[in-house]
């Protein structure tokens, strides 16, 4: 009797052991990927920081021709900032808006519309590129910029330029119809988490559909609300293919975004045209990969914060359902 | 009763003020919300009718196995794309499934520590990279180090961005199976890998399923990281030290063309694409989530003769 669970718990503890060591191993890889490809990319792109230091941030001039060369990011930095930002202000809104309607819509409508949107997300950005490319261009060009361009193009310098259709406005647009599925699915999960009470609470107090929404499902939801808001964000931060393939591509001081209509660059679309083209042997490597690095380091960021805002939500809904 | 009429038609009166012009705010609200819908709604249905609409043109026979023809002649086709997808997709999920289930198995089971909760959130952080990041690390970590481009640098890449998508739903999907499954196993005197692989995994495995045909179908239009790690070609897959062609690699490079005939093979492309990404996420969604579809039918038949 005492011998035997003795015996038995050696060879658990023997074959458990392997067991939970690679769990822990498979489990812990995320963070020594993690860790390994930051300082990967600091230790590739070193030769820029020590040849140009602080002023591969602040620079403007991107040149690989050698002998002349001179690297400075800020343009893309901008590109990424001011097409990330145009994208969330044209897009956070009208996922909000869906997220409501298929909230509050019957079944029969939400259904199949949240189906459709979240069939969306699945569709990878080279579609929407090429979708963005050879047809939403044509008619966003004919309809929104030229009259934009006719009415401003003089007295506003933001709309400024020649309305080409491959530009900044047209490749945030497109950044914004990319991050809708996104942000609407998860703002739609995030407001089903809102307890039925609370909805029900403002009705009797005889609130309206949209009194209701702002007594009793956006100050429940704000932070999730933001946080979903920033998750897209992030997506938009970092996409690639289809801003490559629309924002016209600009290098240089040419490529601040200072017009609408006007080429620009972003990080990920100068590191995915210049990639392949650069060679290791020159500066032109290590100031890609420092763009990469400053692209994954602001990446870093809005999703640390965006997860902390989901997570602090559902957490809070947890212990509403539980109370 | 001590109100008067007259009282009562005052407050009538504030009552009916009030109220119409909370239901005017009301109805513009919703008309508002109404617009968004269709306005966000438009380009998306677009997005999808475009892609029938224009590559069902390109579709035949040839154009799906032969190699590409000389640039602009709209001869030709995206045989190679399609098997360098399909390669890549093999080996990718070969690397990452495996990494990605074993760390589900670490969150779920030996997941209450401090260790396991980062892992959690930068699990989650680390599926939100951006992926041309991903391919950058590819490139350095294999492909600078070989001297050449490498199926392998793509398939990492690719597995890079799998992972963690396998590993979050394999988490969620284990958590789902009840406590007394392990309580039983326990009580069996099996030990622990064996309750995990033998009764938890067998009775989680739906779920496992889902996320790793999902992951596929994310990995499956991925582009950016492809361009620096198998850059590309047009002949059929020889060896793993080579460049190789992909399918979203294929649609970049013709849609920047500016022939007709190779946009339209773009599209065709593009149709291809997008066929087999919805239709892995429309078969997952209809099949597994519903509980009662032809695929969810055989899994709990495999079930219950195990049980």
């Amino acid at each position: 009797m005492e011998k035997n669970p003795d015996t038995s718990r050696k060879q658990n503890t023997h074959s458990d052991k392997i067991f939970k060591l690679a769990a822990t191993v498979a489990g812990s890889f995320v963070l020594v990927i993690i860790v390994l490809m930051v300082f990967q990319l600091i230790s590739e792109s070193y030769p820029i920081w020590e040849e140009s230091g602080l002023s591969f941030i602040i620079g403007t001039d991107w040149n690989a021709v050698e002998g002349r060369e001179s690297f400075g990011a800020l343009p893309y930095i901008a590109g990424t900032l001011v097409t990330a930002a145009l994208a969330m202000a044209i897009g956070v809104p009208l996922s909000i808006g869906i997220a409501m309607f298929i909230s509050d819509a019957p079944a029969k409508i939400g259904g199949p519309l949240g189906f459709l949107v979240e069939l969306l997300a699945a569709v990878p950005s080279i579609i929407y590129g090429l979708w963005g490319l050879l047809v939403f261009r044509l008619y966003f060009q004919e309809w929104v910029e030229k009259p934009l361009h006719d009415l401003f193009g003089d007295s506003i310098f933001l709309f400024s330029g020649t309305p080409f259709g491959l530009d900044l406005i047209t490749a945030s647009v497109i950044l914004a119809i990319m991050i809708i599925p996104t942000v609407s699915s998860v703002s739609r999960e995030i407001m089903k988490a809102v307890p039925q009470q609370q909805r029900e609470a403002a009705y009797m107090l005889g609130a309206t559909k949209w009194e209701m929404f702002k007594l009793a499902v956006f100050p429940y939801s704000k932070t999730g609300l933001i946080g979903a808001s920033i998750l897209g964000l992030g997506r938009a931060v970092g996409e690639t293919m289809a801003v490559t393939m629309l924002i016209g591509n600009a290098t240089g001081i040419s490529a601040f975004p200072s017009s609408f209509f006007k080429p620009s660059q972003t990080m990920s679309s100068i590191i995915a045209n210049e990639f392949v083209e650069a060679s290791p042997a020159s500066l032109h490597l290590p100031a890609l990969i420092g763009v990469a690095l400053i692209l994954l380091l602001i990446a870093i960021v809005i999703n640390v914060v965006a997860h902390v805002l989901v997570t602090r939500m559902m957490k809070v809904k947890e212990g509403a359902i539980n109370n | 009763m001590s109100t008067t009429n007259e009282k009562r038609q005052e407050y009538r009166a504030l009552f009916k003020n009030n109220v119409k012009k909370r239901l005017v705010v009301d109805k513009i609200v919703h008309i508002i919300i109404f617009a968004f819908v269709i306005i966000a709604i438009i380009p998306l249905a677009s997005i999808l009718v475009e892609v029938f609409k224009n590559g069902i043109s390109a579709i035949s026979y040839e154009f799906l196995t032969a190699i590409p023809g000389s640039i602009g002649s709209g001869e030709g086709g995206i045989g190679p794309a399609i098997q360098g997808t399909l390669i890549i997709i093999g080996l990718a999920s070969l690397m990452g499934v495996p990494i990605g289930v074993m760390s589900g198995i670490f969150l779920a089971e030996l997941g209450d520590n401090k260790l396991a909760r980062n892992v959690r959130f930068f699990n989650d952080v680390f599926m939100e990279f951006p992926s041309i990041v991903l391919g950058i690390f590819a490139f350095l970590v294999i492909v600078l180090i070989l001297g050449h481009f490498s199926v392998w640098a793509g398939a990492f890449a690719l597995a890079l961005i799998m992972f963690p998508i396998v590993a979050r739903t394999t988490e969620e999907s284990l958590k789902m199976v009840p406590i007394t499954y392990r309580e039983a196993g326990t009580a069996l005197g099996l030990k622990k890998w064996v309750i995990t692989f033998r009764i938890v995994i067998s009775a989680a495995k739906s779920g496992m399923i889902t996320g790793i045909l999902l992951s596929v179908s994310r990995i499956g239009g991925e582009t950016a990281p492809l361009i620096m790690t198998i850059l590309g070609s047009s002949q059929f897959f020889s060896s793993m030290d080579v460049p190789m062609d992909a399918l979203p690699l294929r649609i970049w490079r013709l849609s920047l063309l500016p022939y007709e005939s190779s946009q339209l093979q773009g599209w065709g492309a593009a149709l291809v694409l997008i066929l087999v990404i919805i239709g892995i996420n429309m078969a997952v969604r209809y099949h597994f989530a519903n509980g009662n579809g032809i695929i969810m039918r055989f899994i709990k038949q495999g079930v219950s003769t195990k049980r």
